[in-house]
């Protein structure tokens, strides 16, 4: 455990590395993580976090690029957190996002972190609130986390976000697509991108449509569909403005009881983290299971054992704790 | 069924039964771009209509070759690539290479030059001269060119991004020794397509700089008759790993493009198609090479004609340059390079190619030296004068292998053309990384077949040698003095120009980058008023921005 | 602790174009478990090792095939060092000489690969490489 007072004085000086570190800490599990944050908790809270999502392809690198550089005209600090699918098979991942970002590389204001999947149960969304709390902990004004829109996982990661954006873009069926798939579901914001091409106006208009259809009456918050160009830095303006105005419709409606409810989840995940690893490492349940398993006994009735057998140790330890 | 027929059928099924019965040597009998091959062709895999896919050399399609004799008029033109160092230095190297029968020069540039900064930017540090000349200003080119009788040689750019630039200096140049432009014989690569799927050297995105392309074709058919305004190529798209029919699809699908283009600006097709040429690997696999060649030919033709509409013959032929494949080198037992450079020269003088350079042995680690540079213009003199090829024209027609590989990758290429199409032409299919993934695809499917042993390699993968990583030969290499002296020149020049005139031309650019003025013009006035590269490639960042690779991987 | 995985920058200093080994290799050491971020062409020594400290990068990877090794890979050390990150394995490859090779090997930097190294090897060094600094360092 060593270097962590170390990393935590770097943390609080402002040295991109430190937080680079305490994102690595929390991908990895690494317990280090928990101590850090602690001591830096009450800095949490002051950013505003953007999810961005959408299909491959629809050019959410190139807009997330032209947001920061929005922002960073308002002289606002921006941290980015850009995830990418882990290789099912290897475990590996090719990270490329910076490529369409390369501009902010030196940008002081800025910080870019590319995140790997990594596929496993909920643990891409605990590390992607992580990776957002050491960012807001350390200053930033604006989070944009970015990752593609395919799956179950990916929505869990931009629900973590305060703000969400489904950005789409003209071409076969892709609104179409997006709305099965129930992307419209999470978005707070539509971008419609690459608005130059043909097909445009008409995927903003069933968009618009769809909003109204499933929203009408029954939300205070209409989703907003903006049109945007990222590759020709058009419409970008626009589209910071639909995200504020979402933030400011939060901030009327109760922001905090929403935040609290995210954190809730996070202490969730956590949790069920924890207890599994302590009953599938520490707890032997690993060996028992098996023992019962080489019985005959069906999973069902291994896990009722199991289970009955963890409520009476928690009953006995609390009762000797007493 | 004639007695004959029942032979000849017997006869087949006696050999299939031999050779399906035989023991085979373990190895993958593919193309070394991946595709199944038979044991033997016969006329069944070959269907050729003679009249309509093969023809007479110098007669549509082309197929068996542009002109009507070939090499018997006279031999391809023998033109080593060349370049390093200095302006001075590449201008010794050049007059070395005339002196030993090279009829053609071909220019190499370095890093900073292809990228359009000048020598003494903060980006060209440790770069200047390393893997070509670095051309700064016209007094660089003056340098270059100096007793080098410019009426009388034919020169060959490879530049892209500043390829109108440098042409401007060259046209200058040409000027202040008293050659008219329309004199002027050569070849400005000016292939920006290419380079943003393979070879990535680039100033401007794609629209501005297809615009310069347009004004590059616009201002030459008029003042300079003779250039060739664009060498459309496919050697860097191999070099990246394409495979044969990558090559070929991808290279003509961007010649489409600029045809297009030139048809959109206004001019007529006849006006600027018979100056485009193009620019082929010769890469290792003999047969597929040839047939390649000979599908380019064919396939071009009928676009031209057919598609677009072309009148001139001379705008429906492939004239092409090849280079032998740099990729096929090996740093092990580097002497073997020359072998292997002699099959694909080879395979280029039996597709009929219109000039050549010769890989030297050396290349894999370093520039080439001057010995080894005259190995690889030998080799293409011994195939010239000893080997008797240059004799016959197309002398492979007609064998069902081969036009049973031509007509494959002729389809091949038109499904990608297909393909290109639905994703909205050659630019979106670029900007997506369309192209790029499937180059990439190729690249490291033919990697993992060598790790494999399926695809060898003599002295990598198999005939291996105990060595150093100590090469055994020779190693050429660029003295930092180069940068110094290359600072020193540009620091010489901005201060004996006009400045008044110098500040005025870049204006211009900057007034024609924000209209439709043809910009080799501005280009060409700026370069007699000693503005450099730099400076002139800045004026395009600032109006055009600059290009952003995709994300491929 | 969970599963920690190797990350690796491959990057591209300087201007040459040539992209295709950095690509394979970074195709390559993705296969065999690592997580890869590739940051495009044309990069400059400080951004490389600003990418570094923002990415925690384990492995900086450089390809070069401009003949400008000598110049740029020295910078891209300098700049690692200038940012406290002496602990990364910095290795590359490319059209570099032998004698340059050991020249740049007794200046700090990991094995260096040239022309015709199997890609599968590269990996195994990293892995290898990682395991030992691992084992120490935890």
């Amino acid at each position: 455990m060593n270097a962590s007072p170390d990393i935590t004085e770097r943390f609080k000086r402002g040295d991109k590395g430190a937080v680079a570190r305490a994102i690595s800490w929390a991908e990895n599990g690494d317990p280090r993580f928990a101590t850090l944050i602690a001591d830096v908790y009450s800095k949490v809270g002051h950013a505003w976090r953007i999810g961005i999502t959408g299909p491959p392809g629809a050019g959410k690198s190139t807009l997330v690029n032209e947001i920061a550089k929005a922002l960073r005209t308002r002289e606002r600090t921006v941290g980015i957190l850009a995830v990418d699918p882990s290789s099912p098979l290897s475990g590996g991942a090719l990270l490329g996002d910076r490529i369409r970002m390369e501009e902010r590389t030196l940008d002081k204001g800025i910080y870019i972190r590319s995140m790997a999947s990594r596929g496993s149960h909920g643990g891409l969304s605990r590390t992607t609130v992580d990776a957002c709390d050491a960012m807001d902990a350390f200053g930033f004004d604006e989070i944009v986390v970015e990752t593609v829109g395919v799956g179950q996982a990916e929505y869990d990661v931009v629900s973590a976000a305060d703000t969400v954006v489904v950005v789409l873009c003209p071409g076969a069926g892709d609104g179409v697509q997006a709305m099965k798939a129930g992307l419209l579901e999470v978005a707070d914001v539509l971008a419609v991108n690459k608005a130059e091409l043909p097909g445009a106006d008409r995927l903003i208009m069933d968009l618009e449509e769809a909003v109204h259809i499933r929203l009408a009456g029954k939300s205070t918050w209409m989703t907003p569909v903006v049109a945007c160009s990222a590759a020709r830095g058009d419409g970008i303006e626009d589209l910071i403005a639909a995200v504020e105005r979402h933030r400011e419709h939060l901030k009327a409606h109760d922001l905090d009881g929403i935040r609290r409810e995210k954190r809730l989840a996070q202490v969730h995940r956590v949790l069920d983290e924890r207890i599994a690893e302590h009953l599938w490492s520490g707890g032997g349940f690993g060996e028992r299971a098996r023992a019962l398993l080489d019985s005959g006994r069906s999973p069902y009735d291994v896990v009722a054992e199991l289970f009955s057998a963890l409520l009476a140790e928690h009953r006995h330890q609390k009762n000797g704790a007493k | 069924m004639s007695a004959q027929d029942v032979k000849q059928v017997d006869a087949r099924a006696l050999w299939q039964e031999a050779f399906e019965g035989a023991r085979k040597r373990d190895v993958d009998f593919s193309s070394v771009s991946g595709s199944k091959l038979k044991g033997l062709y016969g006329p069944e895999d070959a269907s050729v209509d003679f009249a309509r896919d093969l023809g007479y050399p110098g007669q549509f399609p082309f197929t068996r070759g542009v002109h009507a004799t070939m090499y018997r008029s006279r031999l391809w033109t023998m033109r080593q690539f060349a370049g390093f160092g200095s302006a001075q230095q590449t201008n010794e190297r050049f007059k070395f290479l005339l002196e030993h029968g090279q009829t053609g020069l071909s220019t190499a540039f370095d890093f900073p030059t292809l990228m359009g900064y000048d020598s003494d930017h903060e980006r060209s540090r440790g770069e200047v001269g390393q893997v070509g000349v670095a051309i700064s200003s016209l007094r660089d080119m003056q340098t270059l060119m100096d007793g080098i009788p410019m009426a009388d040689v034919s020169t060959s750019m490879t530049i892209n991004g500043p390829a109108p630039i440098l042409l401007a200096f060259y046209i200058a140049c040409g000027e202040r020794q008293g050659v008219d432009p329309k004199l002027l014989r050569g070849t400005v690569q000016n292939d920006i397509l290419k380079e943003f799927q393979a070879q990535h050297a680039w100033i401007v995105p794609a629209e501005p700089a297809l615009r310069m392309i347009t004004d590059v074709m616009g201002y030459c058919s008029t003042h300079v008759p003779q250039w060739n305004t664009i060498s459309i190529s496919g050697y860097h798209i191999r070099e990246a790993g394409s495979t044969a029919a990558q090559e070929l699809a991808f290279t003509l699908a961007n010649g489409m493009e600029y045809v297009k283009r030139g048809i959109a600006a206004g001019l007529d097709v006849d006006d600027f198609a018979p100056r485009l040429s193009f620019f082929f690997d010769s890469h290792i696999d003999f047969f597929e090479e040839i047939a390649k060649f000979r599908a380019a030919r064919r396939i071009w033709a009928r676009k031209m004609r057919d598609t677009f509409g072309a009148k001139d013959p001379k705008s429906w032929m492939v004239r092409f340059h090849t280079q032998t494949a740099g990729v096929t080198l090996t740093a092990q037992q580097p002497e073997n390079n020359i072998v292997r450079t002699a099959f694909e020269a080879l395979a280029a003088v039996l597709g009929g190619t219109q000039s050549l350079h010769t890989n030297s042995m050396d290349e894999t680690l370093s520039l080439p030296t001057e010995k080894a540079v005259k190995i690889a213009l030998r080799t293409q003199q011994i195939i010239a004068e000893e080997t008797e090829v240059a004799h016959v024209i197309d002398p492979l027609a007609g064998s069902y292998f081969v036009e049973a590989q031509t007509n494959r990758l002729e389809a091949e290429a038109e499904k990608y053309f297909a393909e290109i199409e639905r994703r909205g032409g050659v630019v979106p299919a670029t900007e997506a990384g369309y192209i790029q993934r499937e180059i990439h695809r190729s690249a490291v499917g033919y990697q993992a077949a060598v790790e494999r042993g399926s695809k060898k390699v003599v002295g990598v993968n198999c005939y291996e040698e105990d060595h150093d990583r100590t090469p055994t030969i020779e190693i050429h290499k660029i003295d930092p003095a180069v940068e110094r002296d290359q600072h020193q020149r540009l620091a010489e020049v901005r201060k004996k120009r006009d400045a008044a005139k110098a500040k005025s031309a870049i204006d211009d650019i900057r007034d024609a980058c924000k209209g439709t003025d043809n910009l080799l013009e501005r280009f060409v006035a700026a370069a007699h008023a000693e503005c450099t590269l730099g400076e002139i490639a800045q004026v395009l960042r600032d109006e055009f921005g600059e290009y952003k690779e995709p994300k491929i991987l | 602790m969970t599963d920690r995985k190797i990350r690796v920058l491959v990057a591209k200093p300087g201007l040459d174009g040539h992209d295709r080994g950095a690509k394979t290799v970074a195709s390559v050491l993705r296969d065999s478990g690592m997580e890869v971020i590739y940051t495009g062409l044309h990069q400059t020594p400080e951004m490389i090792a600003e990418v570094a400290v923002q990415e925690d990068v384990d492995v900086v990877g450089l390809s070069i095939l401009s003949g400008a090794h000598m110049e740029l890979f020295p910078r891209v050390r300098e700049e690692l060092k200038k940012r406290g990150l002496d602990h990364v394995l910095l290795t590359g490859g490319g059209i570099i000489p032998g004698e340059d090779m050991e020249k740049l090997e007794s200046q700090g930097f990991a094995k260096l690969f040239g022309p015709g190294t199997r890609t599968d090897a590269i990996a195994e060094y990293i892995k290898t490489e990682m395991k030992r600094r691992w084992a120490h360092t935890s």
